[in-house]
């Protein structure tokens, strides 16, 4: 196996090359923030909370950036930690977050997310924004208020279930989780009630009908098992 | 170069001069031309000689003194304007058709044209060969622009249209052709300024059968029209720079992805792909080669961020149009998977020529810029790279023309920043405005005169990059929301020094976190007017504001 060598913080460290940064850096046990980033989905490095930086070089993204030989890797440092603050700020004022009413409260990793970045308060304005709950699927929810555009739903459906139920509408601001042709999620055929984009879902966007604060049951580690499971069956190629 | 036989009328009927009736200019000429050589030919009761040649061409250049007519007639060449002709294009096309006709008549059978080198269109203005904005001009990119007409390839051909790829198919040699755009120090023309011959070199180590070839015609900056000027003024151009970069690097297949906003320029690259094809200079075993190459034009979707290499990739392939990080470069993997090399419009244009000058000759090379803003003459113009901003905006733009004194020159869209008139003597080129805080970009100048708010603009450029970011990344997506929303609270005189600094460290966060270039460019005019114009930001600031009000008992 090809191998290369590299300092993550302040530990020398040998991975296959290859490996991304974030998974390398796990390996040292340090742990990079993240939130977009699932186990068992492709990476797109959208959130930017794995920033890290890189020798000299502007922060990179740690789950779409591979080791290399020789790398000098900072996790944690003045300016990242303004930019992971900065970021968890931006999701909390850009959509309508109130953690004591929404079914994820206790079980969310934004919220874990805004602890672990020492948000104590929200230096960004509220946007406020007026946005819609579709309660047409008869398992289902999407609450758009709680949701931070990662796309692990969209993802999930497309290269998991193979449905492609989900997708992103508009753009910028306006940027929105659609189901089919943006449609109502329970007029849209293709989806096969699996559940596998509420599992998945970091925040309280994404709900089974009937449960309530306290017992959301979100399991994102489930993916991993799934995919390691169907590998097992599928046996060696 | 015209004799009195060969006289002709061009008449621009690019985008520009076509809002301003340049195309019923040209109609109504021709369809006089026509008429008076019936005449002539019946009056003689002979066969007459043929009529006066009326060519729509692409941009002549100065578009502000649009619609623009040039006469070809012994041995010179006179540019005529209508800045000042107030008549409706209806109007005007039939008033200098008349005067046409008349000239002709006068002529009787004479060979047509033959008495044009004195006439002056009605209502026209001359705008002198010695004018420095076409004389201090370096037309490479732009030769044939103006002078041939776009939908003929005969026209082009004679021009020298696809010399410079028989030359390359002959020789059969495509790392020679990469050593020598490498040779040349040709950059990127789309903004990033990334060496051309590394980025082909790249390509073409690419192990893989197939390969493809994109032009970027996507062009999207506010006040920027270069590439629709080359796309509809010599579509055969690019395509010959997109052929021999197809030799070059072994690809087999091309896209030209030209924005919808440019139903002119798309319908012109059509049928110059068609008549290419027909002629064999396009499609299987080209100019009789073992080599084939197609080109399809792919039609954007109405989103700036389309014209980031990754998002067009994604759009070609019939996508969404969002950016996705790289490594993999397109070099390696692009679109539908295949090793792709994607270049600018007018990268691709410069190919053929400085293959045929030699790097000697073509020397640093030039680059075209689109002229706009209160300047007294505005359009597009080609220069050597390095001449000064001066120059180009006071001698050749002719400086301000609203009476108030150029305040600064924006440059790079908004991805870029402002030069303020005390730096003017910079040289255009990359590292030289990277230097002011701004960049070269894709060759938009705007012109801004003493009357502008630099906080305004800094404004308007933060609602476009917020209105075009593409949502996917967290410091594009809402960080350009609220430096906007802090902008406007200073605008409304609401702002305080804190929200000042607020505003700096944002910026900060923006351009370093964001995924791909618009949302770290996103802040650079913001920054860049903080630089050069920091008062007026200070000046906006309110004491009072976000202080404790005091309660009333
Ligand atoms: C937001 C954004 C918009 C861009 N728009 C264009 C464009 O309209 N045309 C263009 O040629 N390049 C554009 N680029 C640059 C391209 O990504 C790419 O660098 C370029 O097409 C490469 O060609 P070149 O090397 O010949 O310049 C854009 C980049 C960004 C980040
Ligand atoms: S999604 Fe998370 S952060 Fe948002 S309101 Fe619910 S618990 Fe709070
Ligand atoms: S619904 Fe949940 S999983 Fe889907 S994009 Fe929104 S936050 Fe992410
Ligand atoms: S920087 Fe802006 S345009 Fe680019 S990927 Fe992020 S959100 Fe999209
Ligand atoms: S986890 Fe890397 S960008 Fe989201
Ligand atoms: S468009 Fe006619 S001169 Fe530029």
């Amino acid at each position: 196996m090809n191998v290369c060598s590299l300092r993550i913080d302040d530990r020398a460290l040998t991975v296959a090359a290859g490996t991304s940064l974030l998974l390398a850096a796990r390996r040292a046990g340090i742990v990079i923030p993240s939130l977009c980033h699932l186990d068992g989905l492709t990476p797109v490095g959208a959130c930017r909370l794995c920033l890290v930086e890189v020798d000299t070089a502007g922060p990179l993204a740690a789950c779409v950036t591979a080791a290399a030989e020789g790398m000098r890797v900072r996790t944690d440092t003045p300016l990242l930690r303004d930019i992971r603050r900065s970021l968890v700020e931006m999701l909390f004022s850009e959509g309508n977050h109130t953690c004591a009413v929404c079914i994820a409260d206790g079980d969310c990793e934004l919220q874990t997310m805004a602890l672990r970045v020492g948000m104590d308060h929200n230096r960004l304005p509220g946007r406020f924004p007026s946005r819609t709950v579709d309660l047409s699927h008869p398992l289902f929810g999407l609450d758009h208020n709680r949701c931070i555009l990662c796309t692990r739903c969209v993802r999930v459906c497309d290269e998991v279930e193979g449905a492609h139920v989900w997708d992103v509408g508009w753009r910028g601001e306006r940027c929105r989780i659609i189901a089919g042709l943006d449609q109502p999620w329970g007029a849209v055929d293709s989806c096969s009630h699996c559940g596998k984009c509420v599992e998945v879902c970091p925040t309280g966007a994404l709900f089974h009908k009937g449960s309530c604060g306290g017992d959301h049951p979100s399991h994102p580690e489930r993916l991993a098992a799934l995919l390691r499971g169907r590998r097992r069956q599928e046996g060696p190629p | 170069m015209s004799t009195a036989a060969t006289a002709m009328l061009r008449v621009c009927t690019a985008a520009g001069c076509r809002s301003r009736g340049g195309e019923q200019l040209r109609r109504h000429c021709a369809t006089a031309a026509t008429e008076a050589a019936t005449e002539a030919a019946t009056e003689a009761m002979a066969a007459g000689a043929p009529p006066l040649r009326v060519k729509g061409v692409g941009c002549l250049g100065p578009c502000s003194d649009g619609p623009l007519l040039a006469v070809d007639a012994e041995d010179t060449t006179r540019l005529f304007g209508f800045a000042a002709d107030q008549a409706s294009g209806r109007a005007r096309a039939e008033r200098v058709a008349a005067g046409l006709q008349q000239r002709l008549r006068a002529t009787g059978s004479a060979p047509a044209g033959a008495e044009l080198g004195t006439w002056r269109p009605p209502g026209a203005h001359l705008i002198p060969a010695d004018d420095p904005f076409l004389a201090l001009q370096r037309r490479l990119v732009l030769e044939r622009c103006g002078l041939i007409d776009p939908g003929e390839l005969d026209d082009a051909l004679a021009a020298g249209a696809y010399r410079q790829l028989r030359a390359v198919l002959e020789q059969d040699d495509p790392a020679a052709v990469i050593a020598a755009v490498q040779r040349s120090g040709l950059r990127g023309r789309g903004g990033a300024a990334y060496p051309t011959g590394l980025k082909w070199q790249a390509v073409a180590a690419m192990a893989g059968q197939r390969k493809l070839v994109v032009c970027n015609g996507d062009e999207g900056d506010p006040g920027a029209f270069m590439d629709r000027t080359v796309l509809e003024g010599d579509p055969h151009g690019v395509l010959e720079g997109m052929a021999i970069a197809a030799l070059a690097v072994g690809a087999d297949h091309g896209f030209v992805y030209v924005r919808a906003e440019y139903p002119l320029a798309i319908a012109r690259v059509r049928r110059a792909i068609a008549q290419a094809q027909r002629r064999g200079w396009l499609g299987t075993a080209i100019g009789g080669s073992r080599h084939g190459f197609d080109v399809e034009v792919r039609v954007g979707a109405g989103a700036y961020v389309c014209g980031e290499e990754t998002a067009l990739i994604h759009s070609i392939e019939g996508r969404r149009g969002t950016p996705r990080p790289r490594p993999p470069y397109p070099a390696e993997r692009g679109a539908f998977g295949l090793p792709t090399l994607i270049n600018n419009v007018e990268t691709f244009a410069n190919i053929p020529v400085l293959l045929r000058l030699g790097c000697e000759v073509y020397g640093r090379g030039t680059k075209v810029f689109s002229l706009t803003g209160p300047v007294r003459r505005g359009g597009v113009l080609e220069v050597p790279l390095g001449t000064s901003l001066r120059t180009i905006v006071e001698t050749m733009g002719g400086g301000s023309a609203s009476g108030r004194p150029i305040k600064a020159v924006q440059t790079g869209g908004p991805s870029g920043g402002c030069v303020p008139a005390s730096a003017l003597d910079v040289p255009v080129d990359d590292a030289s405005l990277r230097a002011l805080g701004t960049l070269l970009g894709s060759g938009g100048l705007v012109v801004l005169d003493a009357g502008t708010d630099m906080v305004d603009l800094a404004a308007f450029f933060m609602a476009f990059s917020r209105e075009e970011s593409c949502g996917k990344c967290i410091p594009c997506r809402c960080g350009t929301v609220q430096l906007e929303l802090l902008l406007r609270k200073l605008l409304a005189r609401r702002g305080t020094a804190a929200d000042l600094a607020e505003l700096e460290r944002l910026c900060a966060v923006v351009s370093s976190a964001s995924l791909c270039g618009l949302g770290q460019s996103a802040p650079r005019p913001l920054l860049s007017t903080l630089r050069h114009f920091r008062p007026e930001y200070t000046a906006l600031l309110n004491a009072e504001a976000g202080q404790p009000q005091a309660v009333q008992p």
